[in-house]
């Protein structure tokens, strides 16, 4: 469906994703500190952060190398946004990453981010061409760092009933901003005839067509990070439960504590499961499926890994001071986001239950990556 | 940082053409109604099935040739099992001794025991029983105390063995048992053991479990003698021994495919057009499950390239087994249907009838799920 078919051949990409993650990790340790953490709570946008990753390159991970990217699989763009959400990075590089992708796909050419996507779009946005370029009317609810992002990506309807890519630069417009119970922005913008050039409009391609706007693909940024936000979760809770005692030892030592941790291992591990299979199935015409799939089983393991990772925390995990809540909050906010777990699961339901208990099988079977790279 | 092995790529070209090779035999079973899918499972013991599985090449899948296998990779012989679970094939007999017992046999066993038995289990005409727990040792596995002492060429075994599914047909336990003493850490002096069903000193008590069916037993040892020739690994090695048997024993699709025909009786069902409440909870299952093919396939990985995933294999049992033990919890949510034992023309109620009465022993056979999270939770390092 989208053409990654320039992405270098699977081990080799395994060495330079390695040394790329491990880099990435670095950076982020450095830059995305508590101080920060706290800063983007207030509303702050961490610009260092982003001057930084921005450097390495990671806004483009998934661009082509002739679009100027680096080129690589979706599988390891993937693992960048986990990592990313492992230290909650306070902005919207994963939509960076995804929209960047899709925009260069199209035909676009790559911009100067942030760049961030809009879930709704089709019939809601109404592109009307003019001699020059074209007006967009329409509302757009809830875009991630909609009033922070240089671009907004996003899928419009012309008078006809096609739908086409568009790349809306930022400009000074009226804005209505929520933020997620993680203080991300969460802006409604409202788009009263808004030129738009040209240049910044694309037919959809077809493999976007059954996108939902760009729903599925927030769907699936938001289960990659999902996996990012549970790992560190669990990490920090393994931490806690070590070193915290209670009653003379440390509470790990509790046979308790230890099987609530142990399920949520057991969660996080289906997450990550789940979230790459949509990594793999990116390209292909199982993605869709793969998605809700991701999307359904990360949204429900986050509300498992969340509720015990805080328990095993007490009081502590409670506090503002503790950084569990930079984690949790966010689990709490993406699960929600771009389709909260029922909107997937009933796709998935009605999917099957449309094509009978038979076809089950294959289309589980069809959903794991298999024989390409022998 | 915590991190296990869950990194699956993908299954290679060969195991998906041993995929279509499966379901033609299969397809061809079930068409000259040779079995009948809701009534069967991996608990089915049918030795024709198992020969005629064994002719088409789809019983030790990865083991050598020289021994009788098929020298295929760990994720052609995860296709193969995949591929036999979803069908509901009746693959019980040859099961216990194609997962575990030869390719434990084949790592540590003698030549003469691998030579005697290996090639009989690739031919489907061999079968195994578990011998690890005992009355006074379940969970505690370490505390077995049936005990072999040494003798002229061999050891003599007295003691007892519990819940020894198929003992009452199976050809051989893989069994362990004390030769020594425990020590500190309370895993020394444990060694694993082919038992002969055949030979003298052994009786077979049945035990009938709720449903009133007769699969698991009591095995009594008495002046039992077992040759050098069948001891698996060595002498006190026992514990290691058991432990990579369960990383073999512990990851596959059948830790969360037991019930699978359920889910496909109770979408057809369903039918075409699902209410919300139906179509969401259906969505859940089929999203829960994908997710476990996915952690299996990387155990399957994982095992056949010689890592030991003992952490990775109790995460897949674990969550695979609450998966299992949801599933007719949400049938019965979704559906007005009362189960029944003896509804011939209601595959549906019946299917729903034996997965409940079932359903208790997912979470307790192959370690409780009490056990896996403590396995877990040492390689969390919380212990």
């Amino acid at each position: 469906m989208l053409d990654i078919n320039t992405a270098p051949a699977a081990s080799e990409e395994d060495d330079f994703a390695a040394i790329l993650l491990e880099q990435t990790d670095r950076l982020l340790t450095h830059h995305v500190t508590p101080a920060c953490l706290k800063a983007a709570d207030d509303g702050a946008f961490p610009v260092a952060a982003w001057d930084a990753v921005s450097e390495a390159g990671l806004p483009l991970a998934l661009v082509s190398e002739e679009a100027g990217g680096a080129g690589l699989s979706a599988v390891t763009a993937g693992q960048i946004i986990r990592r990313t959400a492992y230290h909650a990075l306070p902005a919207p590089l994963a939509e960076t990453l995804i929209a960047q992708a899709l925009w260069t796909c199209a035909g676009g050419d790559a911009v100067d981010g942030p760049v961030t996507l809009a879930a709704s779009g089709g019939a809601a946005l109404r592109l009307s061409f003019k001699a020059e370029g074209a007006v967009l009317h329409g509302t757009l609810p809830s875009v991630p760092w909609g009033a922070q992002a240089r671009f907004i990506l996003l899928v419009a309807q012309d008078g006809d009933g096609a739908a086409h890519l568009v790349l809306l630069p930022h400009a000074d417009r009226p804005v209505r901003t929520r933020r997620n119970v993680a203080n991300e922005p969460r802006d409604s913008l409202t788009l009263a005839d808004v030129h738009v050039d040209a240049d910044s409009i694309r037919p959809l391609p077809a493999a976007l067509a059954d996108a939902d706007g760009l729903m599925m693909f927030g769907a699936f940024i938001r289960a990659q990070q999902m996996v990012g936000a549970m790992e560190r979760c669990l990490d920090l809770a393994l931490t806690y439960a070590n070193e915290r005692k209670q009653f003379g030892k440390p509470i790990g030592r509790f046979q308790a504590v230890q099987h609530m941790l142990a399920e949520a291992a057991g969660q996080c591990a289906a997450a990550g499961a789940a979230a790459q299979l949509a990594a793999s199935a990116w390209g292909g015409t199982h993605f869709p499926f793969a998605v809700a799939v991701a999307k359904a089983r990360c949204g429900e393991a986050a509300g498992k890994v969340a509720e015990i990772c805080h328990q095993v925390h007490g009081a502590m995990g409670f506090t503002h001071e503790h950084p569990l809540h930079f984690f949790t909050r966010r689990l709490w906010a993406w699960r929600d986001e771009f389709g909260r777990e029922a909107h997937w699961q009933e796709r998935i339901g009605r999917a099957v239950c449309g094509k009978g208990g038979d076809a089950l099988w294959p289309m589980l079977v069809a959903l794991r990556p298999c024989g390409a790279q022998d | 940082m915590q991190s296990f092995r869950f990194g699956f790529d993908h299954l290679p070209a060969e195991a998906e053409q041993v995929r279509q090779d499966v379901r033609a035999f299969l397809q061809a079973e079930r068409e000259a109604g040779l079995f009948v899918p809701h009534r069967c499972s991996w608990s089915t013991f049918d030795p024709a099935f198992s020969k005629r599985a064994a002719a088409a090449g789809f019983v030790g899948v990865t083991l050598p040739k020289a021994y009788g296998g098929q020298e295929r990779s760990s994720l052609v012989r995860f296709v193969v099992t995949e591929e036999m679970l979803a069908a509901g094939a009746p693959c019980g007999a040859h099961w216990i001794a194609d997962r575990q017992s030869a390719p434990q046999i084949l790592r540590h066993g003698t030549e003469y025991a691998k030579n005697l038995i290996v090639p009989r289990i690739c031919a489907g005409e061999c079968y195994f029983g578990i011998g690890m727990s005992e009355p006074d040792s379940g969970s505690d596995l370490a505390a077995v105390r049936t005990r072999a002492t040494r003798t002229e060429g061999g050891f003599v075994l007295n003691g007892s063995k519990i819940w020894t599914t198929n003992a009452h047909r199976a050809h051989y336990l893989l069994a362990l048992v004390r030769t020594g003493d425990a020590g500190p850490d309370r895993h020394g002096g444990l060694t694993q053991f082919i038992i002969d069903m055949s030979a003298p000193g052994i009786e077979v008590r049945p035990i009938y479990d709720l449903s009133g069916n007769h699969e698991f037993n009591e095995v009594f040892f008495t002046d039992h003698v077992v040759p050098d020739a069948l001891m698996v690994g060595e002498e006190g090695q026992g514990w290691d021994m058991v432990t990579q048997e369960l990383a073999f024993e512990r990851s596959g699709p059948d830790r969360f495919m037991s019930d699978y025909r359920l889910l496909v009786e109770l979408v057809d069902r369903i039918g075409q057009e699902p209410d919300r409440q139906q179509a969401v909870e259906t969505g859940r299952l089929v999203a829960h499950m994908a997710a476990l093919m996915n952690m299996s396939a990387s155990v399957a990985a994982l095992l056949g390239r010689n890592e030991m995933p003992n952490v990775e294999a109790a995460l897949v049992k674990d969550v695979g087994t609450a998966f299992e033990r949801d599933i007719p919890e949400v049938a019965r949510r979704l559906m007005p249907v009362e189960s029944s034992l003896d509804a011939q023309d209601d595959p549906f109620a019946e299917t729903l009838a034996d997965v409940m009465l079932r359903a208790p022993s997912f979470t307790l056979r192959g370690g409780t799920r009490e056990i896996l999270r403590s396995v877990t939770a040492r390689g969390l390092g919380l212990r």
